[in-house]
């Protein structure tokens, strides 16, 4: 009898003949958590993801590239890594920013290149979580997994419109994984500032293994409202 | 600490001459009392709406349970949707099992260099002594874990696992063990040098290996929550991940996830949520860039369903692994993690180890509590752990009752002396007459009451009877009133 048969044999001997109901989550978040407004919505991910350190840069679809190309002349950054395949890969290509590179091969042909000489990143983002100040970022074969993690800066366009209260909201309003909803991807990332760590007496460093800085370029077509000035930082979130 | 060999190697029966040492550390036990300060005062600031947390708990709770109670169809379901997804999945019924079939990857692939994300599942099968036997490079990223790792040292808790060690003392190994690195006390410049080494290992390593923090049966997905970017990194540069996790973390739902996550980060450390949730369906796609050609998943029991056999005891399987119980733990915080001598230290560590190692090795275990329910108190999935630790108690101390299997070192710390002790007790208070004649006696030769009694006295005054028994003085303040 093989290990998994064994393992299994005991359980099923054991389990409960009658399992409890189905756990209530809906009922959870509607108790927990009422719908916002979509201004609401954007000033609390402001908020939050400012408090995880991410810089927020508000946006429009008509400067969003220059916007982009005055950030990366302001940080130095000499290499910007996009996926050309990917939904912002032909108007970033159209830019002519003289920075890009684009990953169009696999890691393994050019990994220390990538490691070495890769000054930022630059990916689209599948929306964001308001309650907790997370981007929704699914690499697919346009926009590759490393985009969003090796190089020290992370640029990331985030839509406005697709902010979600909560991510139990997100994964039921778009149906993730389920029957009739959204496939998964092969890896799918939830993104709350730059990569950091408090291993070493508590004390917050960032830069711990990923990206040191995290930029959203936040598009909204709408014009920003009172208290929502990304400007300044709150400290409430901090970890 | 005193004990300098490896902890592995330290057995869990000297766990209370080894609280001993940990209680005259006063370093250590400063580093734990204001880390414990602070993890608590964190958690605390999260929670500031009492009904509200407690609508959370039940629901954690009521999610655990529901997946337990469904466990073996859960992971047959998981098994079969990862083996649609591309994923290999493996069963081990122990360290050793998991241990091998770890090895016999690597080997199939070569590997030389094994780079690791934060697994505790991985401490508890001893991998990296495995993979050293085997020839092959096991290092730890998580930079708690590395830090440790370093040093020579196992983890002092499973949520920051070099919580023990000063910046100082960090500062002198970096000197002394990273080439060309001179000390700094500076943590950026400390993290940065960790940063340096640890990149250059994830370019190099040929398996990167992570544990599971929920496994989602339905969709076939491993998520993991991390600060630091290692563990994406261990799950997506190198050729093959494998993933290894106890049989209990697995979900039906995605949906089911959202609440435990929650509560999981909020209670380790405070935190609303952790840098990166990374949800992992599936091996690099043929037309995708990077990711892991191959990735496995490796199911590991280790005596978990000897927990699971037992109605009461099958709630220490509801754990997430937060830690709260830990830090909030008088005696975690005063002994530290090392004086457990097990994988999982501080009281989930007392209700979990016996099961995994045995009675006979950890019948000390669930003593070292003083059941003030703390531990349950902030539990976010409310195991009630005080109850599981005089069950284990008992356990340790009795036969298993008839018709029910005994436990992994029943009955270890049975005492003939305790027995004796306990049976001339009950004779005692049974009997009317015997106790009278025994209160007479007791109060009249008080004076012969010796003065040191075995463990008691280390650290109390000696029990002495009283001159008259509460009976007898009760009985002559009657006669002065009347």
């Amino acid at each position: 009898m093989s290990a998994r048969d064994r393992i299994l044999g005991r359980l099923r001997a054991a389990a409960p003949r009658t399992a409890p109901a189905a756990p209530d989550v809906h009922t959870l978040y509607e108790a927990l958590h009422r719908p916002t407004s979509r201004t609401e919505r954007v000033a609390r991910f402001c908020a939050q993801m400012t408090g995880w350190r991410g810089e927020i840069v508000r946006v429009t679809h008509a400067n969003w590239v220059d916007t982009l190309r005055g950030l990366c002349a302001a940080k130095g950054v000499n290499s910007l890594l996009y996926g050309p395949r990917g939904v912002h890969g032909e108007a970033l290509a159209a830019a002519g920013l003289s920075v890009l590179r684009p990953y169009d091969r696999p890691v393994d042909t050019w990994k220390e290149e990538l490691f070495e000489r890769i000054d930022a990143g630059f990916t689209s983002t599948r929306g964001a979580i308001a309650e907790t100040g997370t981007l929704i970022v699914w690499p697919d074969a346009a926009e590759p997994r490393l985009l969003s993690l090796v190089p020290p800066i992370h640029f990331a366009l985030l839509d406005a419109g697709r902010i979600h209260d909560t991510l139990f909201d997100a994964i039921c309003a778009e149906g993730w994984g389920s029957a009739g909803g959204t496939a998964l991807p092969t890896n799918a990332l939830l993104v709350s500032g730059p990569s950091k760590t408090a291993d070493i007496q508590q004390t917050l460093a960032y830069g711990a293994h990923g990206p040191k800085e995290l930029v959203i370029l936040l598009l909204d077509e709408t014009p920003a409202e009172a208290g929502t000035d990304p400007a300044t930082p709150t400290t409430e979130a901090r970890p | 600490m005193t004990a300098r060999h490896p902890l592995q190697f330290v057995p869990a029966e000297e766990f209370k001459a080894r609280t001993r040492a940990a209680t005259d550390d006063a370093h250590l036990r400063q580093s734990f009392r204001s880390a414990m300060d602070f993890l608590m005062a964190k958690r605390a600031a999260q929670f500031p709406d009492d009904s509200a947390l407690q609508r959370q708990r039940e629901t954690a709770e009521a999610i655990r349970r529901y997946s337990l109670a469904r466990l073996p169809e859960l992971l047959e379901q998981l098994e079969r949707r990862l083996t649609a997804n591309g994923v290999h999945v493996h069963w081990a019924e122990n360290g050793d099992e998991a241990n091998a079939i770890i090895i016999d990857i690597a080997r199939r692939h070569s590997a030389k260099l094994m780079v690791k994300g934060k697994s505790m599942v991985s401490e508890e099968t001893e991998l990296n002594h495995a993979m050293e036997a085997a020839g092959i490079d096991a290092l730890e990223s998580d930079m708690g874990e590395y830090i440790v790792q370093l040093d020579g040292e196992k983890p002092s808790h499973i949520i920051m696992p070099a919580i023990h060690k000063t910046k100082q003392q960090i500062a002198r190994l970096f000197a002394e063990k990273v080439p060309g690195v001179s000390y700094t006390e500076s943590v950026d410049a400390l993290i940065g040098i960790g940063r340096a080494v640890l990149r250059e290992k994830f370019m190099q390593a040929d398996i990167g290996l992570s544990g599971v923090n929920f496994a989602v049966a339905e969709t076939g997905t491993l998520c993991l929550v991390e600060n630091e970017g290692n563990g994406r990194m261990c799950t997506t540069v190198p050729r093959v991940h494998v993933a290894i996790t106890g049989i209990e973390k697995v979900v039906e739902k995605l949906e089911h996830v959202p609440p435990l996550y929650g509560l999981l980060t909020r209670s380790a450390t405070g935190q609303a949520i952790t840098t990166y949730f990374n949800m992992i369906s599936g091996p690099r796609k043929p037309d995708e860039q990077d990711g892991p050609e191959e990735v496995h998943l490796v199911l590991l029991d280790n005596n978990r369903s000897q927990a699971y056999a037992d109605e009461q005891m099958r709630a220490t399987l509801q754990c997430i692994r937060c830690g709260a119980c830990m830090n909030h733990c008088p005696v975690y915080t005063r002994i530290g993690g090392h004086a457990y001598g097990t994988t999982y230290p501080g009281p989930i560590g007392e209700i979990i180890s016996p099961h995994m190692m045995g009675l006979a090795a950890t019948h000390a275990l669930p003593t070292a509590s003083s059941l003030c329910g703390a531990c349950a108190e902030v539990c976010p999935v409310k195991i009630p752990i005080p109850d599981l630790l005089i069950r284990l108690r008992g356990e340790a101390t009795h036969d298993a009752p008839a018709g029910r299997a005994p436990l992994l070192g029943q009955g270890a710390a049975k005492s003939r002396l305790m027995d004796a002790v306990w049976a001339g007790w009950a004779a005692l208070y049974t009997r009317p007459a015997l106790y009278r004649a025994f209160a007479w006696l007791a109060t009249r030769f008080r004076a012969l009451t010796p003065p040191v009694q075995s463990g008691w006295t280390a650290s109390r005054t000696p029990l002495r009877p009283a001159p008259r028994s509460l009976r007898e003085q009760l009985a002559e303040r009657r006669r002065a009133h009347r």
